[in-house]
């Protein structure tokens, strides 16, 4: 009765759980840096007045929206399901995790909502100052909605700033809550990945163009602009995870040596990092590996003769500080996905790089020999946050939030039936969604710009009657 | 009644919900009103204009409901969206099909296509319509709450004869609200104005019978009044007066007013519920022992009094803002085809 298929409400409520997360994050990684690129399209058209410009932003525009419409909805799940699925999480943490939720949503939510609206359709019936105010408006909300959730995602992987009190967690310090180091380094992360997202979009979409020579001079700039925006993206999301692996080493542990597969201290006087290694939870080791000397020691500390601790002995010390378990996390995930992660951020820098060197020497009007691959190369940031959020949240189980509560004793008293059948209508809808959106994603960008004068002919503007006209 | 940071934080609750269902209620009205209002595309473009630049915000109160529960009483938020899973899956389902429906319909210039959508955001406009009168008699009613706040037994337990008529209630409220929202947004010359004002008149009466059935069943069953302490009758008198009212304005023509007072049928209605929980927020039918109260599940202060300052700032705001994005679309709409001198009307 606990289970179906062999699969429990816990492993049920997990897997919808991701689901409704990484299919979220795939349009909220678009928006956040999405919004920025096409406000400043905007703002260069506005101070050009160049109807051009103004076209091309319309034109990423459109996308932006079709993009939006499935964020927001997936949002709203997103933000059910912590009380569905995990009621014994929400009564833990509420205090807590609730708060920068309900901040997100008054700060940034509404924010997004409405001035998207505003700019989408009031085009024409606002001024262009109110216009081009609110894409920026749109832009600053995204990321301040994106600062709220890494910050409530960082209190689950380093609790600060509270007490226990009758078996639940209390805010004590809500500036502690706010700046946690953990949530400001995840923001730098995410912020830049989001920005790789958006700029490699923009950068496929404008070189579709530029090979077929359509609007050569204005699909130059957006080209332009998401270069700029795929370099800052790629150098920072780089700059920050580094940060990252090293302030996890300290924080979470375990989690730092999933990501290098490492079952036990190493011996010698300094720590080598592996390559490539099959790690089998069941044999507590590698079955194979490849490693360099002297690197490990490198990422993590900065300096060639520090050591993090392995698998096995952080199992003892958890062991004895949290009682019997099992508190190492199903490697070869963490570590394959890490990998991906850790790899397509190096692609992402030498073809930002590339097209740098290309820029410079003037030859930016034509995509050149690596056409078919900046094509394909908007699926790698997506790929990336991927792998990302898979590493990070599997290499923190057992726990939901770090040394407090257990996955397992957070869940909703669901029978496993009632988990499934959920599960299985949201992924239905999901997978429609992903076919529409990459449908129309590539319809409306290969159909490319419209003239001036016409609005995006399947969207014709309302007749609106002038005001005072008569009844 | 003393007004303590928990009290506060269920009347700033109710009101959320409130001005979610005063809002959204048009929303969901005109999708479920455009299948039978609209007889061809410019009609039905011009109707979904009517809330085009809308919906999105209005929605957004929804979400703010939802984590307000969470950062105010976690434990209600925990019992009340487990304990009714089935329920808000199907509303989740609904909202992402309404609101891609809303965008998406646009998107393709193919007959197929738009009819596929157009029957989605119907299904997916009444759906959530009903769901909510559902949920609300559900809150009143109470659930088998055992243990740590825990449902004990089967999830489908939150339908039965009350719940349903609630959901009705909520349905013809939501169809009767689109409609008198129709009425000013609309070209009053036009077709579908008329058309919009005959629906208002019909679902007027709809809305009449099925609201009263509901207090009356609630008064029987669940004892809807008993906890106000004062005044039982004056919510559900002053839900009935405004329907009463909504009458007199259809028969006057005056949209205004007619809009006001569906509004303020919305206000009561959603005021009965949440005065009659009080001082729960979610009654146990298993034992009194597992009701959950305003006190019990409410967060510690240091967090309401932090929620309190960020509320104080941001909700005037937002309400302003979103006023004006009305203010900005405020003139009456025209189908395309009326607009053209001569032009065609199938």
């Amino acid at each position: 009765m606990n289970e179906i298929f062999g699969l429990s409400t816990l492993d049920l409520s997990r897997f919808q759980f991701a689901t409704t997360s990484i299919f979220h994050y795939f349009f909220v990684a678009f928006t956040v840096g999405f919004s920025l690129i096409i406000a400043v399209l905007q703002t260069l058209a506005h101070r050009s007045g160049d109807p051009k410009l103004e076209n091309l932003t319309r034109f990423f525009g459109h996308l932006f929206f079709i993009n939006f419409a499935v964020g927001v909805v997936t949002g709203i799940v997103q933000e059910f399901q912590f009380g569905m699925n995990w009621q014994s999480f929400s009564n833990f943490v509420g205090n807590i995790f609730g708060v920068p939720l309900a901040l997100e949503v008054l700060m940034a939510f509404f924010l997004e909502s409405t001035f998207l609206g505003l700019w989408w359709f009031g085009k024409g019936r606002l001024p262009a100052w109110a216009s081009l105010a609110s894409i920026w408006i749109v832009a600053v909300g995204t990321t301040i909605s994106a600062f709220w959730i890494i910050i409530a995602n960082a209190w689950m992987q380093h609790p600060v700033g509270y007490t226990l009190k009758n078996g639940r967690a209390i805010m004590t310090d809500a500036w502690a809550v706010v700046t946690n180091p953990k949530g400001l380094e995840w923001f730098a992360h995410l912020w830049t990945g989001s920005l790789t997202v958006a700029a490699f979009f923009v950068l496929a979409v404008s070189a579709y163009h530029l090979r077929r020579r359509h609007n050569v001079s204005a699909f130059t700039i957006s080209f332009k602009v998401a270069l700029v925006a795929a370099l800052v993206g790629s150098v920072g999301v780089t700059a920050a995870g580094h940060v990252q692996g090293q302030s996890a080493v300290r924080d979470q542990p375990m989690k730092y040596a999933a990501f290098s597969a490492l079952w036990n201290t190493p011996e010698g006087s300094t720590m080598p990092e592996s390559l490539v290694a099959l790690p089998s939870n069941a044999e507590r080791d590698n079955r194979f590996e490849i490693s360099v000397p002297y690197l490990g020691s490198f990422l993590a500390f900065n300096n060639l003769h520090e050591k993090a601790r392995g698998l096995n002995q952080l199992q003892a010390e958890y062991t004895a500080r949290y009682g019997p378990g099992n508190y190492i996390p199903y490697v070869w995930p963490v570590y394959w996905a890490f990998r991906v992660m850790v790899g397509l951020g190096g692609v992402m820098l030498l073809v930002s790089l590339y097209y740098m060197w290309r820029w410079r020497m003037g030859r930016l009007d034509r995509p050149g020999r690596l056409y078919p691959l900046l094509l394909v190369m908007p699926l790698a940031p997506h790929l990336a946050n991927f792998s990302g959020w898979i590493a990070t949240e599997m290499g923190r189980q057992p726990w939901v939030v770090q040394g407090l509560l257990r996955t397992a004793d957070a869940v909703s008293a669901l029978s496993p039936l009632t988990v499934l059948l959920s599960l299985v209508a949201f992924w239905l809808v999901y997978l429609t969604l992903i076919g529409l959106d990459v449908f129309l994603l590539t319809r409306t960008a290969r159909a490319g710009m419209h003239d001036p004068d016409v609005e995006t002919p399947s969207v014709p503007a309302p007749v609106y009657l002038p005001e005072g006209a008569a009844p | 009644m003393t007004l303590d940071l928990p009290t506060v934080w269920f009347i700033l609750t109710a009101a959320v919900f409130t001005i979610y269902f005063f809002l959204d209620g048009f929303d969901f009205g005109v999708g479920m009103l455009q299948p039978f209002l609209a007889r061809n595309e410019a009609q039905r473009r011009a109707l979904i204009s009517t809330v085009g630049p809308f919906w999105a915000a209005n929605e957004v109160w929804v979400i703010l409901a939802a984590s307000a529960i969470f950062a105010a009483f976690p434990l209600w938020y925990g019992a009340l969206l487990s304990g009714l899973y089935p329920l808000f899956t199907l509303i989740l389902l609904a909202m992402i099909g309404r609101g891609v429906a809303f965008e998406y319909r646009a998107e393709v210039d193919h007959v197929r296509w738009r009819t596929f959508w157009d029957v989605t955001a119907f299904i997916t406009n009444v759906l959530p319509a009903f769901l909510w009168g559902v949920i609300m008699a559900n809150l009143v009613r109470g659930l088998p709450l055992g243990v740590d706040a825990h449902l004990q037994g089967n999830p489908l337990v939150a339908f039965d004869v009350f719940s349903v008529l609630g959901g009705l209630a909520t349905l013809s409220l939501f169809v009767l609200h689109g409609a008198t929202f129709l009425l000013l947004r609309l070209d009053t010359g036009s077709v579908l104005y008329a058309r919009a004002r005959r629906a208002a008149l019909s679902w007027g009466a709809v809305a009449t019978v099925l609201v009263l059935s509901f207090v009356v069943m609630g008064f029987v069953r669940v004892n809807l009044f008993k906890t106000l302490g004062f005044a039982e009758w004056l919510f559900p008198a002053a839900a009935a007066v405004n329907l009463g009212l909504i009458w007199l304005a259809l028969t006057l023509r005056r949209d205004g007013l007619a809009f006001t007072a569906t509004a303020l049928t919305i206000v009561f209605s959603t005021a009965t519920i949440f005065v009659s929980l009080f001082p729960n927020v979610l009654p146990s039918t298993l034992n009194a022992q597992y009701t959950l109260t305003v006190q019990g599940s409410a967060s510690e202060p240091y967090t309401l009094r932090l929620l309190s300052w960020v509320g104080v700032v941001f909700l005037p705001l937002i309400i302003a803002y979103q006023a004006w994005s009305y203010y900005v679309f405020r003139q009456r709409i025209r189908d395309q085809d009326e607009a053209i001198p001569g032009g065609a009307n199938d």
